[in-house]
């Protein structure tokens, strides 16, 4: 049994929704150059200039000022013993880090009376327990604009494998310019309803451009990748090639009845910083 | 070419915008998005004056964030302007002539900004550090207890924008991705 002080759990959400908000991780950085190198339209290579620039800025600014509903994604070792509330603990490392990195405060309390809560809490918040004596934490800042361009199909066994990539691409298509293309393209296949919109949250977590371990999956992910390139939204929608930098697929077993789909889009500030306690 | 535009907006200056142009944008501009457009379209329906001038504005679609102590103003970005489209007819209507945002609008927003001579700027979704530093001053003007949704007066210099759609209804969200499309024909 190892204990772990709750107060240490908020110093480390703080300091976590500071970095990930003001500095984008490397491999989104090499992914948005690489494109930026692949790209032959005029109008798009501006774009991603731009968004090179951007993320240059520094001085403590955050990349973008939606600096996202906090998701915090915990893997508890079953050997750790928490003292203090951990969920609290979660909460006050949101509201102190948003105060400290003037970060913009984008949660209301009640989705209809919608008044803001004015710290940026409460954290979503996913716990894991896994075995170990450790603690995981992730915090990854989600932008609405992307957030409220996702879709979740819960598709028919005999819709197969085509009515996946259907069901992908015309979510990628009604996006459009909306969710701040180039996008990550996260993907869940399986599960029950909420277990599959958490998988394509979670993909957007993995490294980018990293592949589903099963060659089939992986080789799903390729395409899918090359068909969104070519449907010609580019870079904020103005047209050209880039229109995804990464299309990241999870899977899990189902019921015999079912084929769920979730498409969890993110946009080019694809942020997340994880630390282990 | 980049066109240089000062706002407010004239009808004439309007008017001579095409989808597609680059455009740097300076003056004043004043920030608002979805809880802020609720409110002032609800003063527009009671016929009460709006708390800033609105002819020939220019409403930016932004939350930012928080200024750190000496700036005029965090990191500030677009949102998405669909968000906003069931209430921008009638600000057209009352003399605004240009949004800045991102993202397509609706067939309503597009008539009322043919019948009034408006235009709707791009700026980069996801860019607001690059942005801020358009940004020389930033002075609330209405709504502070809705914190980033606050309006506020912005002086900006030289914003780099794109008109995606003009005063004729031309949209280069069509336009962009059709030429790009049929380049890649020319080249097989």
């Amino acid at each position: 049994m190892r204990e772990i002080d709750a107060g240490l759990i908020a110093e480390a959400v703080a300091r976590m929704c500071v970095e990930a908000n003001v500095n984008l991780p490397e491999d989104v950085k090499g992914a948005i150059e690489a494109a930026r190198r692949e790209e032959k339209w005029p109008v798009a290579k501006n774009v991603l200039d731009r968004l090179v620039e951007n993320y240059s800025v520094g001085g403590g600014t955050p990349i973008c000022q939606d600096t996202g509903a906090a998701c915090v994604f915990l893997e508890v070792g079953q050997d750790v013993h928490i003292n203090g509330d951990l969920t609290e603990a979660v909460n006050e490392g949101v509201r102190r880090g948003y105060r400290e990195g003037y970060l913009r405060k984008s949660i209301v309390g009640d989705p209809l009376r919608r008044v803001n809560t004015g710290d940026n809490t409460p954290a979503m918040l996913y716990t894991e327990l896994v075995p170990g004596d450790k603690m995981k934490i992730t915090v990854a800042p989600k932008g609405f604009g992307s957030e409220n361009m996702s879709r979740i199909a819960m598709l028919k066994p005999s819709d197969g494998v085509e009515g996946v990539k259907k069901f992908i691409l015309e979510t990628v298509e009604l996006a459009g310019p909306n969710p701040c293309p180039p996008i990550v393209v996260g993907v869940g296949i399986g599960g029950t309803f909420d277990k599959c919109a958490l998988m394509a949250k979670k993909a957007l977590l993995r490294e980018m451009g990293s592949h589903h371990p099963d060659p089939f999956y992986a080789e799903l992910e390729g395409e899918m990748l090359e068909k969104i390139n070519a449907l010609g939204i580019g870079p904020q929608g103005f047209g050209g090639r880039t229109t995804a930098l990464a299309v990241h697929i999870e899977t899990m077993a189902t019921h015999i009845a079912g084929l769920p789909c979730a498409v969890n889009i993110n946009c080019h500030v694809t942020r997340h910083v994880t630390e282990v306690l | 070419m980049t066109k240089r535009v000062t706002a407010p907006l004239t009808k004439e200056a309007a008017a001579e915008l095409r989808a597609g142009d680059s455009v740097l944008l300076s003056g004043v501009v004043y920030t608002a998005r979805d809880a802020a457009h609720k409110r002032l379209c609800e003063l527009a329906a009671e016929g009460k004056p709006l708390p800033f001038p609105v002819e020939g504005s220019v409403i930016y679609y932004v939350g930012p964030t928080p200024a750190r102590p000496g700036q005029p103003i965090g990191s500030a970005g677009p949102t998405t302007s669909y968000r906003m489209d069931a209430y921008t007819p009638a600000l057209l209507r009352l003399g605004e002539l240009g949004m800045i945002g991102k993202g397509r609008r609706n067939g309503e927003v597009i008539a009322a900004m043919k019948e009034t001579g408006a235009v709707y700027f791009g700026a980069i979704g996801g860019a607001g550090a690059l942005l801020s530093r358009c940004v020389k001053s930033a002075e609330l003007v209405c709504y502070e207890d809705l914190g980033a949704e606050a309006v506020r007066r912005l002086e900006v210099e030289d914003m780099p924008l794109t008109v995606v759609i003009d005063s004729q209804g031309n949209n280069l969200y069509e336009t962009g991705r059709a030429d790009y499309l049929a380049s890649l024909k020319g080249i097989e």
